[in-house]
């Protein structure tokens, strides 16, 4: 940390602690204009760039805890078998809205199921339908919105109107259309999902591409003899994808949330199947008389998405060399 | 130890500390600088990025945050008024008054959403109560002044849509709209084109002729304080290297870093073969300035005495001359050499030419076209 | 500007001609009886379905369908209701209506809360305010719109008995706070999170330096030369959430059986009325995409940068 910028009229005090808030940007000491740049006094490290992002993030306590939700979400849908006390789908009629006990931690629901396995198992869900549709909505994107980017003019123009018929869409609506037309179901749900999504990440690629293509860097990687596709692999690819990162980690959290809503809203993954958006229309019938049934499922839910969020907040300050 | 600043000082800067407390450490981006500016004169702060000239600069505006700013000590007397110490409502008053500042950049310095002209009509209608039409017109004058062509209709247009040049020339104007008797400029020409940097610097002259404005021009640049400053004050690492009037710091330097700078200079009457002698080493960072004289570890006279003792800033020769260096004899020694060699050399450049033609006594001045039959 | 204007027309049009063809493509490209998704359970009998073929011209080849349904959409002409036998514009409008007065509730709150917070949090940086507002909108963002309405029709509805539980009788304002609310809260945090984030990258630029250099005071270069600056991107992702609104607004409406156009698609899917679903989607890409067009505009007005190229 050199000199803090004096224009900054609104500066941090000692900025240390406060979370997910990184310093203001600052003017470096530079090398004299009359002297071969030469250690100073400063030491000098050899860290790689990797190193320097992954201490960045871990520096941050909100992303650490970020990473740690993430961490147990994949843990529980991974071992849900062995952390589920009960079968999630058992029903037992005889004990049906039973409150939290000690047999069932989190109560039972209508049909005598236990909530607490069904929330473990619900972690699947969410965590398949998370991932791949933004896996596959990422992959479909980055290709589109490299060939958009690199190749400019009419490839750019066809999959831009293309990827702009897909904005039209707002994600809840496009989605049920897909399910609408194809039915419920896991499957649909991930690919209504990755079809509203592409777009954007497609975009975010393309626009990245198109700074970085120009920018002085990529200028000097050419003129030094750089062949076309180093220059891709090794600087405008990795520039770009940090955007694309970023939007994904937060978008896992966004499609989570997407997921349970249409399952809500009954347009999601069929009724039976252990969904957190199931569990909580189910109790949406016994706000008042049995609000274990609902608020446990959306605390899930809020877990779940916050942990994303944070993740996606400190990968973005740890990618972004201006230490904002 | 600070000299008192003359009697008929326009500002006087005594003592000034600026320091930050930042993370790693305290960053001492000003340790005790004086220095002062007589009305109409321009003073030229050179220094390389960090050495604390941009900060006091914005120090004598007040556009330091405080914090993580801190002044450990000093004052900035203007006006029998210290600016450290004022009311901010007082300071307000001033800025864009009578004291104005430019900056580096006019295009990121200039508000992209609003008209050039309504930027300059708002530095009048803060200071003075006059209507928007009143003070919009006055604009349009100011740019007509700062040599913009088609004024009106400039002044109606947006910051992107001037060139560096005629962006620069708009803060001028709107610096100099109510006839400050101080003018900061802080790298005015430095994102510039090479002739349009002679130009602005032109202006600035022009102006200061006729309005008789004092110009503290802050660069890096030495060519432009050769060329533009009454008095140059030297900065480095968050001090005062040397202060004395321009001829003085060019031909007879006494701080190591001044001749330094000087010797890394290219100059016409250098031989070709003569290599550039540039400083060794980098600036330091000022949380971990060096003990002692803060140049030593890249000064060629630097003895133990450098390492131990902060140099105090004296006298030199004549009054007006400080520098803060142990070995202030030795520079002026080397510095004169120089010069003598220098001098050496010329008057045998010319001897030689001139024997040539001299040689024959009363020759017949030869013509100069041969004319062959 | 006159030429953005147009060129940004043009590709409006292309939008939404593209937005249809998906449409048609889903539902009548798909593999499946499109008659059976057409008719719901009514078709079945050979007679209906006949009828339906013939009406819908199911057996005409693929682009005179998707022609004459583009001609229809244009015109206006979306079909009739099954069950009522209606316009299906006719039923819907009132709908539309309500979910656009909900719309612009939640608008409102967005801007009052969302904006002022993001701008305090950003002039008294590091402040409680800030901090609370920085906590506050990051936890708010991982609630989804429908825990936050249930949370809501609970505490304020049912414990406190302050606001009706649904349905819009009660009229304005009451009935429109929890379901606004419900709306507005996550948009709202995100608008405080971009203008915070906006205003504190504007207040570290050149010219917030040059403002004060000039002589002005805080509370003038925060207002007038900060505030202009970072509104524009909020102002736009405003516009746009009015798009997206349409898809939360099917969620609250359904929690709050709230006669809008998202309660009609839900239980139009339910019902298997395609008419309804078809309608509600068109009207909800049309909007969303003539909402772009304007925030497009408003952008350029906005920022005399884009304006003028």
């Amino acid at each position: 940390m050199a000199t803090p910028d004096p224009n900054d009229p609104f500066p941090a005090p000692t900025a240390a602690g406060v979370p997910g808030t990184a310093v203001p940007g600052a003017p470096v000491v530079s090398a004299t204009p009359s002297g071969p740049p030469a250690g100073g006094s400063v030491e000098p490290r050899t860290t790689s760039q990797l190193t320097d992002i992954r201490r960045r993030f871990f520096r941050n306590r909100l992303a650490v805890v970020g990473l740690g939700l993430i961490t147990l979400l994949v843990v529980v849908a991974a071992f849900a078998p062995w952390l589920a006390p009960h079968d999630p789908l058992r029903q037992d009629l005889t004990n049906t809205l039973a409150g939290p006990s000690g047999e069932h931690l989190l109560g039972t629901d209508v049909l005598g199921r236990d909530q607490l396995s069904r929330i473990i198992y619900g972690s699947r869900v969410a965590i398949v339908v998370g991932l791949a549709s933004i896996l596959i909505a990422v992959v479909i994107g980055v290709a589109l919105g490299a060939v958009a980017g690199y190749f400019g003019r009419f490839w750019d123009s066809l999959i831009m109107r293309v990827a702009d018929v897909f904005f039209a869409f707002p994600l809840l609506i496009g989605a049920i259309i897909i399910i609408v037309v194809v039915g419920r179901g896991v499957l649909p749900v991930v690919i209504a999902l990755a079809v509203f999504s592409w777009a954007t990440v497609a975009r975010l690629l393309r626009s990245s591409i198109l700074s970085v293509r120009e920018s002085e860097y990529v200028e000097a990687a050419r003129s030094l003899g750089a062949s076309r596709w180093r220059i891709v692999t090794r600087h405008v690819l990795p520039n770009s994808l940090a955007p694309v990162l970023v939007y994904a980690t937060f978008n896992v959290g966004t499609a989570v949330v997407a997921t349970s809503a249409l399952s809500f809203l009954g347009v999601g993954v069929s009724p039976e199947v252990p969904e957190w958006g199931n569990m909580i229309a189910a109790g949406r019938g016994f706000v008042g008389v049995a609000d274990y049934l609902w608020i446990f499922p959306s605390v899930a839910i809020v877990l779940t998405v916050l942990g994303f969020v944070f993740a996606g907040d400190g990968l973005r300050d740890a990618l972004d060399p201006k230490l904002r | 130890m600070t000299t008192p600043a003359p009697a008929d000082a326009l500002l006087s800067v005594e003592d000034l500390r600026v320091h930050f407390r930042t993370d790693d450490g305290v960053v001492k981006a000003v340790d005790g600088v004086s220095w002062s500016v007589r009305p109409g004169e321009t003073l030229g702060i050179v220094g390389e990025s960090g050495s604390g000239k941009s900060v006091s600069a914005m120090t004598v505006m007040g556009l330091v945050p405080s914090p993580p700013a801190t002044f450990p000590s000093g004052r900035i007397v203007f006006r029998g008024q210290d600016l450290l110490a004022a009311d901010p409502a007082d300071l307000r008053r001033l800025r864009g008054n009578d004291i104005s500042m430019i900056f580096q950049d006019p295009l990121t310095s200039l508000n992209p959403v609003f008209k050039v002209g309504d930027q300059i009509a708002e530095v009048i209608q803060v200071h003075e109560k006059v209507g928007k039409r009143v003070a919009r017109s006055r604009a349009v004058d100011l740019l007509g002044e700062v040599g913009i062509p088609n004024p009106r209709q400039r002044a109606s247009e947006y910051p992107h849509q001037f060139s560096g040049g005629m962006r620069q020339r708009a803060m001028i104007a709107m610096a100099l709209a109510l006839d400050p008797v101080l003018l900061l400029a802080d790298e005015p020409t430095t994102a510039l084109d090479v002739t349009v940097q002679a130009q602005i610097m032109e202006l600035l002259v022009k102006l200061q002729q006729d309005r008789g404005t004092a110009i503290v021009l802050i660069t890096h640049d030495l060519g432009l304080v050769a060329s533009h400053a009454d008095r140059v004050l030297v900065m480095y690492a968050g001090k005062v290297a040397e202060l004395a009037d321009t001829e003085t710091v060019f031909y007879e330097p006494r701080h190591a870093y001044t001749y330094g700078l000087l010797g890394s200079l290219a100059r016409l009457d250098q031989r070709r073969t003569e290599l550039l002698t540039p400083i060794p080493g980098a600036p330091p960072s000022l949380i971990r300035v060096p003990s002692g004289c803060p140049f030593h570890p890249r000064c060629a006279f630097a003895t133990d005495v450098c390492r131990e003792v902060v140099p105090a800033l004296v006298e030199q020769d004549r009054a007006g001359h400080l520098a803060s260096c142990h070995h202030s004899d030795q520079v002026a020694g080397a510095a004169n050499g120089e010069q003598a060699a220098r001098a050496a050399e010329e008057a045998a450049r010319r001897t030689t030419a001139l024997g040539e033609a001299d040689t024959r006594p009363d020759a017949e001045p030869r013509p100069l076209r041969s004319d062959h039959p | 500007m006159g030429k953005f204007v147009v060129r940004r027309l043009l590709q409006m049009v292309l939008v939404v001609i593209g937005a249809t063809m998906v449409l048609f493509a889903c539902l009548f490209v798909i593999p499946g009886d499109p008659v059976g998704s057409l008719g719901g359970d009514r078709a079945r009998d050979p007679a209906t379905a006949q009828q339906l073929r013939e009406r819908y011209g199911l057996d005409d080849p693929l682009p005179t369908q998707y022609v004459n349904y583009v001609g229809r959409t244009l015109r206006g002409d979306l079909g009739e209701d099954y069950r009522q036998r209606r316009s299906v514009n006719e039923i819907l409008a009132p709908k539309l209506v309500n979910t656009a007065k909900l719309a612009a509730a939640a608008i409102v709150i967005d801007i009052a809360i969302g904006l002022f917070a993001g701008l305090i949090a950003a002039v008294f940086r590091y402040s409680f305010w800030d901090v609370l507002v920085t906590i506050t909108t990051t936890l708010a963002i991982g609630f989804p719109t429908f825990v936050i309405g249930i949370l809501l029709q609970k505490v304020f509805a049912l414990n406190l008995g302050a606001f009706p539980l649904f349905g819009m009788e009660a009229g304005f304002p009451r009935a429109y706070v929890l379901p606004a609310f419900t709306l507005a809260i996550i948009d709202a945090a995100l608008v405080a999170r971009l203008m915070r984030g906006t205003m504190l990258e504007v207040l570290r630029a050149d010219y917030i330096r040059t403002a004060f250099a000039k002589g002005l005071s805080k509370r003038v270069v925060v207002l007038k030369h900060a505030l202009r600056n970072s509104i524009i991107p909020v102002v736009t992702y405003l516009g746009i959430s009015f798009g997206t609104l349409m898809g939360g607004a099917i969620i609250t409406e359904t929690i709050f059986n709230w006669d809008g156009i998202g309660l009609a698609l839900i239980n139009a899917i339910q019902q298997q009325n395609n008419p309804i679903v078809i309608a509600v989607v068109t009207y909800s890409v049309a909007i969303f995409v003539v909402l772009n067009l304007v925030v497009d505009i408003l952008y350029a007005v906005l920022d005399p940068r884009i304006r003028l190229e």
